[in-house]
């Protein structure tokens, strides 16, 4: 009774962190699927979004609501050299995204200082919003899931908030462009829109949205390291496929976007019933790695009834 | 309205592959003029028409088009002048949209895009009329996804599509060579419409001969990167392929084989 107990709370930690990492797996959504772009800036932004949050926090006491701006805009900024190295300068879309990473690990730790910032003791987004609420001890539950409770709630806002806009936005003129332009280049230029222009502001937007995420993880579990961001690619695209594979008649847009947050939740849950049943974590991102694989090959083994499926449509 | 001034393009200089696509080309549309393109492969017929379009730019020479010069102008400004259909039904869509977001994006060729709505109700209204015209059902599925319609749907609404916005030029690289003969037929027959209706000046490349004698008021046979017999009016109309085959040798002093153009 103790043991299941325990694992309830567990997998609700689990769910208070997969909201702020569906954001994630989100800004993934939008390069890698929207955008077709096999994006891997994402490692970078994801740590310069912790990175930058926790040396405006630890660094300056600013406002923790304005350091996740500023982290996103630092996304969106990595995103646009990613666009430039692209775009302009004709590399590759895999090399481009890799050089801007590797470039961001250095960058991360100059604006850090060091290798891990701790902002436990400082005023987080999650200290914030506790100290709105009375103690755990006043309510009756332990302080522990009264902090669970908080920061699901605080994912939850923004998960929200970002559904929000993105849908807003590639609804609009330019959103519009940039899923074209993921689709087929070639016609939206024979369309009049710059498609260099749409790649790169469609990579400001996703890397942007991965850099928010990196800073709401910062703040929420209490500390940046300069590697967190390792393996984020992969965590995104888990969402994205558990997402899928569970709502896999989903057509619309919005649908597909909760689809990936609920993939974010699985995955998380995933995980820490693996690590509660005495799975080594060192092994943990081979078991993602093997999960993404297992889910992205699940057409291959259903072609023919897909294709039926397909037919029927 | 458009003038073609000694173009020439090279693809590959100076290597082995060098080919000498368009050799000092010079070509002037009139107004409301429907041109038929012919020519063997390799003639510079696409590379004439991507020129045009801006996908490639030329070696030296220049285009103008209603006296703006658009020779070195980037591919996406000048798309606002220009209507498009390409050879490939995949190349004129975006087959993960829906026919009313193709139709938004091409509605708003020659717009700066901004964050206003990419689709507006007032729009969908014209969507359906303009698609009741292509007499393939398609108004009763506006946000049917592109990637579900067949090639010669797809091609109808490329073709739509490139005329929506009023075109300067509308700019055909046998846009039915890849359809069934039935479809071609009909997406050909729906060219001509459209052209006639918005009163469109056309460049249509084609290697049916038949077609290209049948459509438009002047027809214009390029090998080796130059023009070598333009004909319109009353001429053209009565044109035969034989007299095309002969006109070809007699300038070209080699045989017009061309399995695909003789057997079409």
């Amino acid at each position: 009774m103790v043991t299941f107990v325990h694992y309830l709370l567990s997998a609700l930690g689990a769910t208070s962190q997969g909201f702020a990492w569906a954001i994630l797996a989100i800004g993934v959504y939008v390069s890698f699927r929207i955008l077709d772009f096999p994006d891997m800036t994402s490692e970078g932004s994801f740590a310069l979004g912790g990175s930058v949050s926790a040396f405006c926090i630890a660094g300056f006491g600013i406002n923790p609501i304005l350091c996740l701006l500023i982290s996103t805009l630092a996304g969106m900024a990595a995103g646009a050299v990613t666009g430039f190295l692209h775009t302009k300068l004709r590399i590759p879309p895999i090399l481009a995204g890799i050089l801007t990473m590797i470039a961001l690990y250095s960058v991360n730790l100059s604006i850090m200082g060091k290798s891990n910032t701790p902002l436990l003791a400082q005023k987080t987004i999650l200290s914030m919003a506790k100290s709105l609420f009375p103690s755990g001890a006043e309510l009756g539950i332990s302080d522990n899931l009264l902090q669970i409770m908080i920061t699901m709630g605080l994912g939850i806002i923004f998960t929200v908030l970002v559904i929000l806009l993105l849908y807003w936005f590639l609804g609009t003129e330019i959103g519009c462009a940039i899923r074209a332009t993921g689709n087929n280049e070639a016609m939206v230029r024979a369309q009049g829109a710059n498609t260099d222009a749409m790649k790169i502001i469609g990579l400001m937007v996703g890397n942007g949205l991965i850099a928010l995420s990196g800073g709401l993880v910062a703040q929420t579990q209490g500390y940046a390291d300069v590697s967190m961001g390792v393996g984020a690619i992969v965590i995104g695209l888990a969402s994205i496929v558990i997402g899928e594979v569970i709502f896999r008649r989903v057509l619309s847009f919005a649908s597909r976007l909760i689809s990936i947050v609920v993939g974010s939740i699985i995955y998380r849950i995933i995980i820490a019933s693996v690590l509660f049943m005495g799975f080594n974590s060192n092994n943990l991102k081979l078991l993602t790695a093997v999960m993404v694989a297992a889910a992205l090959s699940i057409p291959v083994f259903k072609k023919d009834k897909v294709r039926i499926e397909k037919e029927a449509e | 309205m458009l003038d073609i001034g000694e173009l020439y393009k090279t693809f590959n200089a100076y290597t082995i592959n060098e080919k000498k696509v368009l050799k000092g080309l010079n070509l002037t549309l009139n107004e409301s003029d429907f041109v038929t393109v012919i020519g063997g492969n390799g003639a510079g017929k696409s590379t004439m028409l991507n020129m045009i379009a801006g996908v490639h730019y030329p070696d030296s020479g220049n285009i103008r088009l209603d006296g703006i010069d658009i020779t070195r102008m980037p591919e996406y400004k000048r798309a606002s002048y220009l209507g498009r259909v390409f050879q490939d039904p995949m190349m004129g869509t975006a087959a993960g949209m829906e026919i009313e977001e193709n139709l938004a994006l091409a509605y708003r060729r020659g717009k700066r895009r901004s964050f206003g709505w990419g689709i507006t109700k007032a729009e969908k209204e014209l969507y359906v009329e303009q698609l009741k015209k292509l007499d393939l059902g398609l108004e009763n599925r506006l946000t049917t996804k592109v990637g579900l319609l067949s090639g010669g749907q797809r091609q109808a609404l490329t073709l739509l599509m490139s005329a929506l916005k009023n075109p300067k030029l509308l700019l055909l690289d046998e846009h039915t060579a890849a359809l069934d003969p039935k479809t071609a037929q009909k997406v050909l027959e729906l060219t001509e419409k459209i052209v006639k209706e918005n009163s469109l000046t056309a460049l249509m490349i084609t290697h049916n001969m038949k077609h290209a004698i049948q459509y438009g008021n002047r027809l214009i046979m390029m090998h080796e990167g130059k023009i070598i017999y333009d004909i319109s009016g009353e001429e053209k109309k009565h044109l035969h392929v034989k007299d095309l085959l002969d006109k070809f040798e007699s300038v070209s002093g080699s045989e017009f084989a061309n399995d695909r153009m003789l057997l079409s």
